[in-house]
Order: structure tokens, then sequence, then C-alpha cells
């Protein structure tokens, strides 16, 4: 037992070290929770632990990375620990932590602990580093996997709307209802006379996502970065499109773990075809815009810009769409590459009606991206016709 | 108007009673109105713009020849402007005056200052106090308002009764007849939509359409009222962002007779197009070859028309001259 205890107690520091709020009295909750469990079963294990350490869903990743790190055999280290005294006939998994030298040296057992919580904790660091750095099409499977979960932490706050509706107690306008009624209430001698200001609602997101061909090796990424959109904010409208366009909002809400992309694929009927750009967007301008841009919507096109249609009608359709939206934001993963200029047709044919023109290739790039839209103005900008207002933020 | 004709007896009598009023129905909305007349339930009444939705109400309070209250919505909409509000400016000329008479004690200024007669009516409140027989509340264009005000109007709408906390509850002796609007801006609460019953007014075939020309601009030839909405049922197969509604067939088939007119030429559409489109992208679309070309199908329609020997509009043009 007391093996056990020593080994969550360091399993604790190292959560802590990753960044997890693990309360101070826990380590006894585990040790408590540990006895409730076969010990045999790593994952009832996990799981007990789990429920007795981790306190937000972000962290579970974390913690079962740390588990996995943690309760596993060091790499190039031979079994030193029978799990025998902690009351179980078999061994769980590979064994876990080298106890002996517990015993003996404290210092060097210690030692070896710091390193190894240190190992966990860098490779999570430099993992998350490069991944956030690391172009979306050159991911490998497992990186997609990690980075998912990153995209999954990240937080969307876009900065609200100023709606027509008035709340009590905010802003400075007179609440004279609320007035008179405090004069007429026995003690309730109003020493500030009460005010009313106007409300703040979030505003609607609308993703017009790009499958066509040459955005294939984005796509994946792109779709799971709609997914985590819609998943933390409840106003999210998300399409796509390559010569037609598919709206996949219900698709998006339903919170799916493993893979929204199966049934996606099945609503999307040209699927990494060519890209026309004019016709689907005014496939959304004449069919949903009215009933989904309504209260001024924040509107995100994601597409590198290759166009097989005439840019002609992409420069009429992205002109209307400028003007029935709050903002239009460009999203771009060739704007990636510090030598992409904005070139194609199509791209040139929609800047000037965008307001920003930004890239989309990295989590780096959406982390920048969350903050854009965090800070973005209550007033929209003043447009005029072909005005060339295309900026890039960074 | 004054005085309150009963619920009609059966659908074919609601028909008759619009026909009347100069509306022109289908089965589905006479249904639908009819069950929500007898049911007691408010009826949504979805539709693109302009295909007579706020119509309905009005024909409909005409031919009971009851009150039509309406309720335009908007963004910010709320109780002030959709229920009641104190009319302060007398209000605070009360707290003066009580001053004035040095009687200010708060039991009998709470009393003083919220009295009935410093309450402004709105039109909830006016639908559900109507003296008279049940009123017909029109809530126009629901979509527009916040959801926020959605959930207070299910409320009242679950029991016809408010409650000012000053005063007390109001409730209605007899509810209103309810019909609310939508446009469809954003989709309505489900919670909203079970209370109520349900029909989704289409853009009407050539024959209803007609129809309608008929009751309304009595004063086109029959060759003009059919030719033109023949016209307009062929630009509404055209890909626009918002194509022409009724009303805009109706304004623009008045507009062609003010000029004087009593046949259309691809000229005289181009003159008059900003009648039937708001748009500037639709107007450029359509002007010159395919107002042509539409003209051209339209006026095929009234030749397989003439040959079928048909003059849909005689038999309502009579009963709705009654």
């Amino acid at each position: 037992m007391g093996h056990l205890l020593e080994n969550l107690t360091q399993f604790a520091r190292l959560l802590r070290s990753l960044g997890l709020a693990v309360p101070a009295g826990s380590t006894i909750d585990a040790t408590r929770a540990a006895q409730h469990v076969d010990l045999g079963k790593r994952d009832e294990f996990r799981f007990a632990l789990r429920a007795v350490l981790v306190r937000r869903a972000e962290d579970l990743q974390v913690f079962d990375r740390a588990f996995r790190a943690f309760w596993t055999k060091p790499a190039g280290t031979g079994t030193k620990l029978d799990l025998r005294p902690l009351g179980s006939e078999r061994r769980f998994g590979d064994p876990v932590v080298e106890m002996e030298s517990l015993g003996a040296g404290e210092d060097s057992s210690a030692r070896e602990r710091d390193e190894r919580a240190e190992r966990v904790r860098i490779a999570t660091y430099s993992d998350r580093e490069v991944l956030r750095e690391k172009d979306f099409k050159n991911l490998s499977a497992e990186e997609t996997a990690q980075a998912v979960r990153l995209l999954r932490e990240m937080e969307w706050r876009p900065a609200p709307r100023t709606t027509k509706r008035w709340v009590p107690g905010r802003g400075a306008a007179p609440d004279l209802r609320r007035f008179l009624a405090a004069c007429a209430r026995p003690g309730a001698a109003g020493d500030k006379p009460p005010t009313k200001g106007r409300k703040a609602a979030p505003r609607r997101l609308v993703l017009l996502c790009d499958i066509s061909g040459s955005m294939e090796r984005y796509t994946r990424m792109l779709l799971w970065f709609a997914c985590c959109l819609a998943g933390s904010l409840d106003r999210v409208e998300g399409f796509v499109f390559a010569t037609r366009l598919t709206r996949i909002t219900h698709k998006l809400r339903a919170r799916h773990e493993s893979n929204p992309f199966r049934e996606i694929a099945q609503l999307v009927p040209d699927w990494s075809g060519g890209t026309r750009i004019g016709e689907a967007l005014r496939a959304f301008n004449v069919q949903w815009a009215r009933r989904v841009l309504g209260r001024s919507a924040v509107v995100l096109v994601v597409s590198d810009g290759w166009d097989r249609g005439d840019p002609a009608v992409a420069r009429r359709e992205v002109s209307r769409l400028s003007r029935s939206c709050h903002r239009l934001i460009w999203l771009s993963p060739l704007l990636g590459s510090p030598r992409y200029k904005p070139l194609t047709r199509g791209i040139r044919a929609v800047l000037p009606f965008v307001d920003d023109f930004l890239p989309v290739h990295n989590l780096a790039s959406l982390d920048r991206l969350a903050a854009h839209l965090n800070s973005l103005p209550a007033e929209s900008r003043t447009r005029r016709a072909g005005e060339g207002r295309a900026r890039t933020v960074w | 108007m004054a005085d309150s004709s009963p619920l009609p007896g059966s659908i074919g009598a609601l028909d008759s009673m619009l026909a009347r009023e100069e509306y022109v129905s289908d089965r589905a909305l006479s249904v639908a109105v009819y069950l929500a007349l007898r049911l007691k339930r408010p009826l949504l009444l979805e539709g693109e713009a302009g295909v007579g939705k706020t119509e309905v109400a009005k024909a409909l309070a005409a031919a009971l020849g009851r009150e039509l209250i309406r309720m335009q919505c908007y963004e910010g909409l709320d109780i002030s402007h959709a229920v009641y509000e104190w009319n302060y400016s007398r209000q605070i000329l009360e707290i003066q005056l009580m001053r004035g008479g040095g009687d200010l004690d708060r039991q009998t200024a709470a009393k003083e200052l919220f009295r009935r007669e410093f309450l402004i009516e709105r039109p909830l409140l006016k639908a559900l106090e109507y003296a008279g027989p049940p009123p017909v509340l029109l809530i126009d264009e629901l979509d527009r308002a916040d959801e926020e005000f959605e959930g207070y109007l299910l409320e009242m709408l679950s029991d016809y009764q408010i409650t000012i906390p000053e005063l007390g509850t109001v409730r209605a002796a007899r509810p209103p007849i309810v019909l609310i609007t939508s446009n469809r801006t954003r989709e309505l609460h489900d919670a909203l939509k079970r209370r109520c019953l349900y029909c989704w007014i289409d853009y009407p075939d050539f024959e209803k359409e007609l129809r309608i020309v008929n009751a309304k601009v009595p004063q086109a030839s029959r060759a003009l009222s059919e030719q033109a909405t023949a016209f307009v049922q062929e630009l509404r197969k055209a890909d626009l962002y918002k194509t022409a509604g009724v009303s805009e067939t109706l304004d623009w088939i008045a507009a062609i007779v003010a000029l004087d007119a009593d046949r259309l030429t691809p000229e005289r559409i181009d003159e008059t197009l900003g009648i039937l489109l708001k748009n500037q992208e639709d107007m450029q679309a359509v002007r010159g070859e395919p107002v042509r070309a539409m003209l051209d199908r339209a006026e095929h329609r009234g030749v397989r028309m003439s040959y079928a020997g048909q003059e849909p509009s005689t038999a309502w043009a009579t009963s709705s001259r009654i």
C-alpha cells in the first residue's frame, strides 16, 4: 500500500506540473478509490484516478497521456515492479514505475522521478509548439489526432454585438420604470437613479468551407475546425462547397467523438471536385443569406481561391455577400507560405470585397484567428462598392 | 365592421366570407384558418414576403366584423412596447402635485402613482382586455423579434393572461383570434410552434393569382390581367435573389393600367420592372432578352388557355362581387 501511495503522490505531482488543478487531498482520495477497483484492470484503475484527479473535460487528454507515460515501464529499463504487493494477482499492462530505488537511494529516485515528469512535460510542450506551427497538410495521422485535441481546447469568444434590447442595471440610460417603482416602494429611497443599457448578444458565425480537390489536404483539419467552433459556440452555421453548396450545420452540432466526416461525406455530392466559388456563393446568397445572416453575422469563407467558374460571377456574389454581413473574412491555407501572392483570377475577383484575408494553415493561425474574432469592432466597416479593402492582419 | 358575425359554420362558408372581403383563399389556408377559429388556437402563417400573410388577418377581421389589433414585431421589441407601459411623465407630474399638497406618504403614493389611468395599453394587453367580441390579434413578422420576446409570447398565448406587478393579473374573458406571421428570417422556437396551428402560404399558381388580380385590380382589362399574371408566373421561374410577390404583381398591374396600356410589350416591362423586382442585380439579370422570352412564353400560356375554352376568372368574379 505504501508503494501505491508513494506512486500516487508522484503522479499527482506530475499532473500538477502539466497544468492540471489537482487538489491537495486528492492523493488520499485516489488511494481510497484504488482500493475499490480491480487494479489488475488497467482501464478500471485509470478511470478511478481520472474520477478523483481530473475536474475539467479539457484535462482528460493530458491526464491520459500522463497516465500512459507514468504507469508504464520506461523505455530501456527492466521490469522492476511486482504488482503483487498492490493486491493484484495480475500485472496491469506493463509493470509500472521502478520502485527498487525507493528504499535505497532517496536522491536518485527523486532525480529519476523529476526526470520522468520533465520528459512528459517537455514532450508535451515541444509537441505542442511543433504542432502549432506545422502546416496542416503535413500532419501525420497521429499528429492530426493531437492537433484536433489542441483544437478542442481553443476558446472561441467572438466579440458580441449590441442588440436593441434593454436590460436593467447596465449602461447609462435612465430607467424610468424602475425609478418610479422605487419612488413608491416604502424604504427604497433611491440613492442612485436606476439605469438600463443595451444587451450584448453573441454574433452568429457562418462558415463556408471549400472542399474542392485543391483544398483536399486541408479539408480534414478544417472540418474539425468547423466542428470545434460549432461545439463551443451556439450560433454557428456551416456550409461546404465545391461546385455545389451543402449545409452541414446539423452535422457539426451533433457532437461526434470520433468522426463527423462520414456523415458529412454522405451529404456532399461533390466532394473533392472542382470549385465554382461564384455559383456556390450565389446558392448561398439566394437560398440561405436571408435565413442565416440576420442580426449581422460574421462570415468566414475558407478557400484557396482556385476557381474554375466565371470570375465575374464570383465577383458579383462576393460583393453581395459582403454587403449582407457584418464582416467578411476570407481564410486561405495558401497564405501560410511566405511566397504566396494572391494572383489567381478567383482570388483577385473576391479580394476587393473582403474585410480580412487571413491564413488557415496551422494551429497558430487558428489561434490568431480566434484572437481576431474576439476583438472584432462592434461597428461594421463602412463600405463602398469595389473599394479595395482587403488587408492581411498578420 | 361594427356588428360581428358569428364564426363561419363550415370551411365553404369561411371561403365565401373571405371572398367577400376580396381575399382569395385556397383550401389549405381555409382549412387552417377554420380550425384555428374552431379550436381557439393561434395560427402561424409562414411564407415568402408578399404572399399575403398579413392580408389573411385583415380579411378575416373584416369578414367576421371584428376589430383587428396589429402588432408589428422588430428587433428589441419588449414588454413596454408590446404589452403595457406606465405613463412616466404623468406619474412624475403626479409626484410633483402630491409634493405640493404635502401629503406624500409612500403607501398612498404607491396607490396614486400606479393607477389604471396612468397605464398605456399596448397591442397585447389591448387584445386581452377588449370588451367586445374577441378581436383578431395579428402578430406580424414575429421572426424579427428577439427570442426572449418569443418566450414571453409563448407564456401569454398559453393562458391568455398578463401580469402587471403593480395592478395584478389581466385575463381575457374570451381569447382573441391570434394570427402570427413569419418570413422565416430565422426559425421560430419549437415550443411556440407547438402551441400554434401551422400553414405555409406559397406563391399562388396562375389561376389563383389571376383571381386575386381580378379582385384587387378590377380596372385592368381581362386580357392585360391574364397576360401580366402569366408573365409574373414566368418571372418566378427565373433564378433571382428575390422574386416578385403577389403584392408586387398587384402594384405592377395597377401601374400599367395607370400608364394607359392594355397590352404588355417588352419595352413597357423594362420600364416598369422596378415595381416587380426590388434588386439591382435581379433587374439586370432579366432586363432585355430574358424579359422578351418570358413574355413570349407567357403569351403562349394565354393561347393554350383560350383553346381550352376555360375562363377561370368568370365563376369566381361573380361570386366575389355579391
